[in-house]
């Protein structure tokens, strides 16, 4: 096997391009769930009133809560990079376990969540859409499924990666930061996804 | 400021912001209730994005980049949105 | 340039080339070299070339007579469906940029690879995995949804593998994406000192564009194929107006994705058109910042016009005629680079090499494509021949006159870099003609049988369409033989071919700095650029 060659010349161009693809592709997440969005528009436009009533159905306070817990998450997220710069990597460690405490936190209240929908039958699958009466209210049950579960993932994701570098930095007198940073990133725009999912959902008027 | 003040004083703002937005949901209607959901959730993503994601120590370029799929995303609604309501 | 008798022996310059330096199947498949992966692409994507090929000699076949009598309907459907899913998504999309691009983008600006070597591995690895579910379904029988997948036909009442293609789409999207975000980070970081952005070749400004279409782009197609999958599965109903849901938005976010999919396609060709014409009239390109500015203003004007594949669909008038006036606008760039091509080879020195006639070739007929696309944009002829063979011949003479011509000028152009070998020139102008030839008589007659009023997608017609068919099936014949016959003389050339040297165009590029093949490692020091680019000048005065 041929040894791969570093294309970089110095450690600061190495970390601008990091920086760089992570954004992009970032990008191209918010572009995924922009897809989404127009969906939702949509449906709102062409049913307005049916669109708001089922609004109505979802657990507000929840979602409610779920975006503090998220909200929270990034803020120890954004001290893990803060500490990492530092170069205190069991420090990074520790608020990156945080993090993904708080998201798994952030799925806990979501399931159940979803488990009260299922028992009140609002969810667009088999054995819990029973009290779902019309087809824009499945319609809308069903983008509201597709779209949380779809941040779900993604934050099941970030939990995988959060956890691994903080097993990685616990024992760490030192801590290269771009791989908080990048993993921090990422975490971030979960964080934005949820805070558009949540008004465009939960409260609709 | 240190750097964990400003990060602690932008989550305050953003759990704010939330409140502000669970309560326009209960006095606002129709367009309005859209306007300031859709608004207020941009202002918490540019909150994350400036200090959160660091845009505000970064290169313009970096700050383009960030923003590029906004805009993007923005011909998407403008331009389908003319074509439905036109 | 000539080939001798005796089959040359391997040149020192070969022995420490990339292609030396590891002959065992894991040096290749876990390689992260940029060159041996645009290697890998070119073998993948020649594969799947010939096997979008095959679909459409069934086709033009079946369309040799009015009757329905090689295939059934169910049949037919499939083969052409077949044929447009595999070569826009396997062939026409990663052609250019996975190949050409892959292995020219650090030469060029004098990098030692690409911004993220694993991730363009990686890359490989995923349009692999889209390949075989496209194979898979292919096995399965296919489906008959067309490439456009257009809803409620694909989400409720197509019978085939609708799924499994999207899955094959849907991943190998992934695989454009990555590509685009490395090329992005490339460009930007990893130029030599002095290589500034007046001074990047225009196939890398091409390129760069390309990639801003792939990365931002790609992920709604990615979406939308989801639904569809979803709307299958379950039953979702987005897109199905009886559960509430709408099927024209399908048709946007498909097109807000594949309108400037046609530019993924014919930009990088655009690129490589620039550097065969510079090469060919030994003259630095005429208005060079023209020619970058308007790859950039095709890749963002592109995003403005999707809404003109869908005149006939019930959308706002008015957001037609925007659609239609911004369709118009993206013409300016377009034609810009086809002008200053022209005057770049005013006066110049030009020597009928199969590189210059294959880009004299794709000029030709990307003006046709071209023109042919300002008149389906007018709104009311549009009604007229919308959905008919005009519609066909226009962007078959756009991506394949236009892009796989190119492609195979890039071919021309830089197998003497890639294997360090020359190819007889005698047989490269004579594929050039063949091609030009054989794609002319082939779509030409789809622009009349269109204007007459036959629609695309039926395979059966009145017999007064038989004559221009049977033209247009005989033209294929021709195109299809024209496209084998380089790969006869070029793999014949790298055993027999004459050792190239590192410059045997006279052209300037880093990439022409360096042995052909190119080392392992591209550069053994990182180059500085003083001079601005194709800086031919002093040819001129010699002459």
């Amino acid at each position: 096997m041929t040894e791969s060659v570093s294309p970089y010349t110095d450690r600061r161009q190495r970390h601008a391009a990091d920086m760089m693809g992570m954004y992009l592709f970032l990008g191209t997440e918010i572009m995924l769930f922009g897809g989404l969005f127009a969906a939702m528009a949509l449906t709102r436009l062409q049913h307005p009133a049916e669109y708001v009533a089922h609004s109505r159905e979802l657990h507000l306070w929840i979602g409610a809560w779920n975006t503090v817990i998220l909200l929270t998450s990034s803020l120890f997220a954004a001290l893990a990079v803060h500490a990492a710069r530092e170069g205190a990597g069991r420090a990074a460690a520790r608020w990156l376990g945080a993090t993904a405490a708080f998201g798994l936190g952030f799925l806990a209240l979501k399931a159940t969540e979803y488990t009260l929908e299922f028992r009140e039958g609002l969810l667009p699958v088999t054995g819990g859409d029973g009290a779902l009466s019309e087809p824009v209210q499945r319609l809308f049950m069903h983008l509201y499924l597709v779209s949380t579960g779809l941040h779900a993932v993604h934050l099941t994701i970030g939990i995988c990666v959060v956890t691994g570098l903080a097993w990685r930095l616990r024992r760490a007198e030192s801590a290269r930061a771009i791989p908080v940073e990048i993993t921090g990133l990422y975490w971030h725009l979960i964080d934005v996804v949820w805070v558009f999912l949540y008004p465009v959902l939960y409260l609709a008027r | 400021m240190s750097v964990t003040r400003l990060l602690v004083l932008t989550w305050a703002a953003l759990l704010l912001l939330l409140a502000l937005t669970v309560a326009a949901s209960f006095l606002l209607v129709g367009p309005p209730s859209l306007a300031a959901g859709i608004g207020i959730a941009a202002a918490k993503a540019a909150l994350i994005f400036w200090v959160f994601m660091h845009l505000r120590e970064d290169t313009g370029l970096l700050r383009v980049v960030a923003i590029a799929a906004f805009a993007w995303l923005g011909i998407l609604f403008a331009l389908g949105g003319l074509a439905y309501l036109g | 340039m000539s080939t001798t008798a005796e089959p040359p022996a391997e040149t020192e310059e070969e022995r420490v080339s990339y292609f030396r330096s590891g002959t065992s199947l894991r040096s290749w498949l876990l390689t992260t070299d940029h060159k041996r992966i645009a290697i890998l692409y070119l073998l993948s994507i020649t594969f799947f070339f010939f096997v979008g090929g095959l679909a459409a000699a069934l086709v033009r076949a079946d369309l040799m007579t009015p009757a329905p009598d090689l295939m059934t309907n169910e049949g037919y459907n499939r083969a052409f469906s077949l044929h447009g899913i595999i070569m826009v998504w396997f062939f026409l999309i990663p052609s250019i940029p996975n190949t050409f691009g892959n292995f020219l983008i650090p030469l060029m600006i004098g990098a030692r690879d690409v911004a993220f070597p694993r991730l363009n591995l990686l890359s490989w690895y995923i349009y692999m995995a889209g390949g075989l579910f496209a194979l898979a379904t292919l096995v399965l029988g296919g489906v008959d949804t067309g490439w456009t997948f257009y809803t409620p036909l694909s989400s409720m009442y197509a019978n085939g593998s609708v799924v499994l293609v999207a899955t094959a789409v849907f991943v190998t999207g992934f695989s454009s994406i990555l590509t685009g975000l490395n090329f992005i980070v490339t460009i930007h970081k990893l130029r030599c000192p002095g290589m500034t952005w007046g001074r990047l070749p225009l196939f890398i400004w091409s390129h760069y564009a390309t990639s801003i279409i792939l990365v931002l782009a790609t992920p709604v197609l990615a979406i939308t194929l989801a639904l569809i999958a979803a709307e299958r599965l379950f039953g979702l109903g987005v897109f199905n107006p009886a559960l509430g849901g709408d099927p024209l938005l399908f048709q946007h976010l498909f097109w807000f994705y594949s309108h400037p999919a046609v530019y993924i396609m014919v930009l990088p060709a655009l690129g490589v058109i620039s550097e065969l014409v510079a090469a060919s009239a030994r003259k630095p390109v005429f208005g060079y910042e023209f020619v970058a500015g308007s790859s950039i203003a095709i890749a963002v004007i592109g995003f403005l016009v999707w809404g003109h594949h869908m005149f006939v669909s019930g959308q706002s008038v008015y957001a037609s005629a925007i659609f239609s006036f911004l369709s118009l606008v993206v013409a300016v760039p377009s034609g810009i680079k086809v002008y200053n091509w022209t005057a770049t080879l005013w006066k110049g020195h030009i020597a009928l090499d199969p590189p210059f006639l294959f880009a004299m070739g794709f000029i030709g007929l990307f003006v046709v494509g071209g023109l042919t696309g300002l008149v389906l944009t007018m709104l009311a002829v549009d009604v007229h021949v919308h959905d008919t063979y005009f519609v066909v011949a226009h962007f078959h003479y756009i991506m394949v006159g236009g892009t796989v011509s190119a492609f195979f000028g890039a071919l021309h152009f830089w197998w003497p870099k890639i294997t360090g070998r020359l190819y007889p020139l005698a047989w490269g102008r004579v594929a050039a003609l063949l091609i030009f030839i054989g794609f002319n008589l082939t779509f030409f007659p789809q622009f009349l049988l269109g204007y007459m009023g036959m629609p695309r997608r039926y395979h059966v017609y009145p017999p007064e369409f038989q004559v221009l068919n049977v033209l247009s099936s005989s033209g294929a014949g021709v195109l299809g033989a024209a496209y084998l016959l380089p790969f006869v003389y070029l793999l014949w050339s790298l055993r027999n071919g004459a050792p190239a040297g590192p410059n045997p165009w006279g052209a300037t590029g880093l990439e022409w700095t360096v042995a052909s093949p190119p080392p392992e490692h591209n550069f053994a020091e990182i180059p500085e650029v003083t001079r601005p680019p194709y800086d031919y000048e002093i040819e001129r005065h010699d002459a």
